[in-house]
């Protein structure tokens, strides 16, 4: 704590005296003796910060493709089920990602903070939503995150700390949804746990999602930001539902999907890329070095590929 | 307690405050000597780590196919070199560690060894590749005489956390509701800058995709120690390299911390795998 800001404590408690007399005469000189650490050093994070999209976080081009997510059995069950056609049913056309979108997404950061209107000081961190994204806002005033028992929004309730120049910040309470593009999901039971790092005009966000019922261990991405100055590619628009597929216009009761073994696309990424299919389904072993020593003996890089030249410039 | 104490407390803490000021002043002569590297690192990156490998797998954790350079901007010139990617010539010329040169070296799958050489120097070793980076603090300075290598030379600093901050970014309180495990701010932090150079030609895949000896690493060490005691550490690097790259590259491996060095497994270097 630095020396002006150990002053203000001091008279502070100095005035309310009852405090005092129960923090006792040691206790006190000890905390004043503390070596000077700054508390209060938070950077900031405000303004629009572009992606670099140099991962495959929200890439994926085949329909089964659950490669370093380590998922649990139910999560590679419940991905393996699912159809995209789903999306298409006019009451899911408009369903949010979830806040881990945030890492997977191709859109920028849009921060701005939320101040008390009295006191001026900062009640919150907000980051902009998208057409598909719900806002987040990053309560730092201390508010307690609600009853696990509360509804859950598409955002989610999220609160944050500072530690020294990084900002903390968990999320609670947000519903089930997509992790990586259509091909995974997380549960309503999941937390996200993000860390920013500004580093001059570069951010960097770390995200820890856990979840007891898709993942075995936590799934962990990170994404590099630029701050820009002219972010004129920053969608918003409304989503609007319309008939997309007319058979389920015809039987609202049709829910698209795949049951049990009928997953069809499921040796896509094997065909394509001679990956292993246990590795291409995902689990918590895939993630460490020494699943290499399972696919030495069983891979053979494909042919040489004219596709795939390199990416699009980032969006600027 | 009756208000004599009280003041006493106060008016020793004030005492306490103001020597405090007048030490910090007048240590050194006016130029405190600031503490060796090793004694000032605001957080302490040694131990065993492993690699966690969720982004880009199929570009990592296996050899992608020639030409698949996917992600990566290069210009027309390194995607020539790129599409001429062979591996038994590598072997022949004794370069089979051209994809663990620093700027690829912390995404190959495998684990760190992180450990001090000396106060002046952090040593990383990998056992994917038997790779050895050294950070040098201070005043390192080379000759431009110095062979360039597949790690470079490394120059450090540590960043610790600014002091001041203007008060539109300090947290309201609401006091009354805050819980005892979640303040709205924490002490300490901090990060590891460092600056890479003097590199070896090398490959940020393993199929090819090249860099130059041009190129220059910039990275920052982050550490995140979680309540749950897991600990978790992100390296952003940016890779500058105009002969090759139409865009810096930015990304941002994973590791996690282990006990021990019981999963050390060296291995050497492999131009096929």
């Amino acid at each position: 704590m630095g020396s002006d800001s150990l002053l203000v404590e001091v008279v502070t408690v100095f005035r309310k005296g009852e405090a005092v007399r129960r923090i006792g005469f040691a206790a006190f000189i000890v905390a004043v003796m503390l070596p000077a650490v700054p508390v209060f050093a938070q950077v900031d994070l405000t303004g629009t910060w572009v992606r670099s999209g140099q991962t495959d976080n929200g890439y994926a081009r085949e329909q089964v493709d659950l490669l370093g997510i380590p998922m649990s059995a139910d999560g590679r069950a419940k991905a393996l089920s699912y159809d995209i056609a789903s999306l298409s049913a006019t009451e899911r056309q408009c369903q949010m990602y979830p806040p881990f979108y945030a890492l997977t997404g191709p859109f920028p950061l849009q921060i701005s903070i939320d101040q008390d209107p009295v006191t001026q000081r900062l009640l919150g961190w907000k980051i902009a939503g998208w057409g598909d994204r719900d806002v987040t806002m990053i309560w730092m005033d201390g508010r307690p995150h609600p009853s696990r028992y509360a509804p859950h929004s598409h955002g989610g309730f999220t609160t944050g700390t500072w530690e020294g120049d990084t900002l903390t910040a968990v999320t609670t309470h947000f519903k089930m949804g997509d992790i990586k593009r259509h091909r995974a999901f997380s549960s309503d039971r999941a937390t996200l746990t993000y860390r920013f790092n500004r580093h001059g005009d570069t951010l960097t966000v770390t995200g820890i999602l856990e979840d007891p019922v898709y993942l075995a261990e936590p799934y962990v991405l990170t994404e590099v930001f630029r701050l820009t100055t002219n972010p004129n590619n920053f969608p918003l628009t409304a989503c609007e539902p319309i008939e997309e597929l007319p058979r389920l216009h015809e039987n609202p009761a049709l829910v698209p999907h795949y049951l049990p073994g009928k997953q069809p696309f499921v040796n896509e990424a094997t065909q394509r890329y001679n990956i292993p299919l246990e590795a291409v389904q995902g689990g918590p072993e895939t993630i460490y070095p020494e699943y290499r020593k399972k696919l030495k003996d069983k891979y053979v890089p494909p042919p040489p590929v004219s596709r795939g030249r390199g990416a699009q410039p980032p969006q600027q | 307690m009756s208000r004599a104490p009280t003041s006493i407390a106060v008016i020793a803490g004030l005492i306490a405050l103001g020597v405090a000021g007048r030490v910090d002043a007048q240590r050194g002569g006016g130029q405190p000597t600031p503490p060796a590297p090793r004694a000032a690192a605001p957080i302490d990156l040694t131990g065993y780590w492993v690699s966690i490998v969720t982004q880009d797998w199929r570009w990592r954790m296996v050899t992608p196919a020639k030409g698949d350079y996917q992600g990566i901007q290069l210009t027309p010139e390194a995607s020539k070199i790129a599409d001429a990617w062979d591996p038994a010539k590598d072997e022949a010329a004794g370069e089979q560690c051209r994809s663990y040169g620093a700027p690829a070296l912390m995404s190959v799958p495998g684990r760190l060894h992180i450990t001090w050489q000396d106060d002046n120097t952090l040593k990383i070793e990998t056992d994917a590749g038997i790779q050895t980076r050294l950070f040098h603090f201070g005043d390192y300075q080379t000759s431009p005489n110095t062979p360039r290598t597949w790690q470079g030379v490394s120059v450090a600093q540590w960043q610790t956390p600014r002091a001041n901050v203007p008060l539109i970014f300090r947290p309201a309180e609401r006091i009354a509701e805050r819980t005892a495990d979640a303040p709205a701010v924490r002490p300490g932090g901090g990060a590891l800058r460092v600056v890479t150079t003097q590199l070896r030609p090398g490959y940020l895949r393993k199929n090819g995709v090249p860099y130059s000896e041009n190129a220059v690493l910039t990275e920052h060490w982050d550490l995140y120690k979680r309540p749950n005691g897991e600990e978790w550490l992100t390296i952003t690097q940016q890779i500058e390299d105009p002969q090759n790259l139409r865009n810096a590259k930015l990304v941002a491996p994973l590791f996690k911390k282990e006990p021990n060095g019981a999963k050390w497994d060296p291995t050497p270097c492999s131009s096929r795998w």
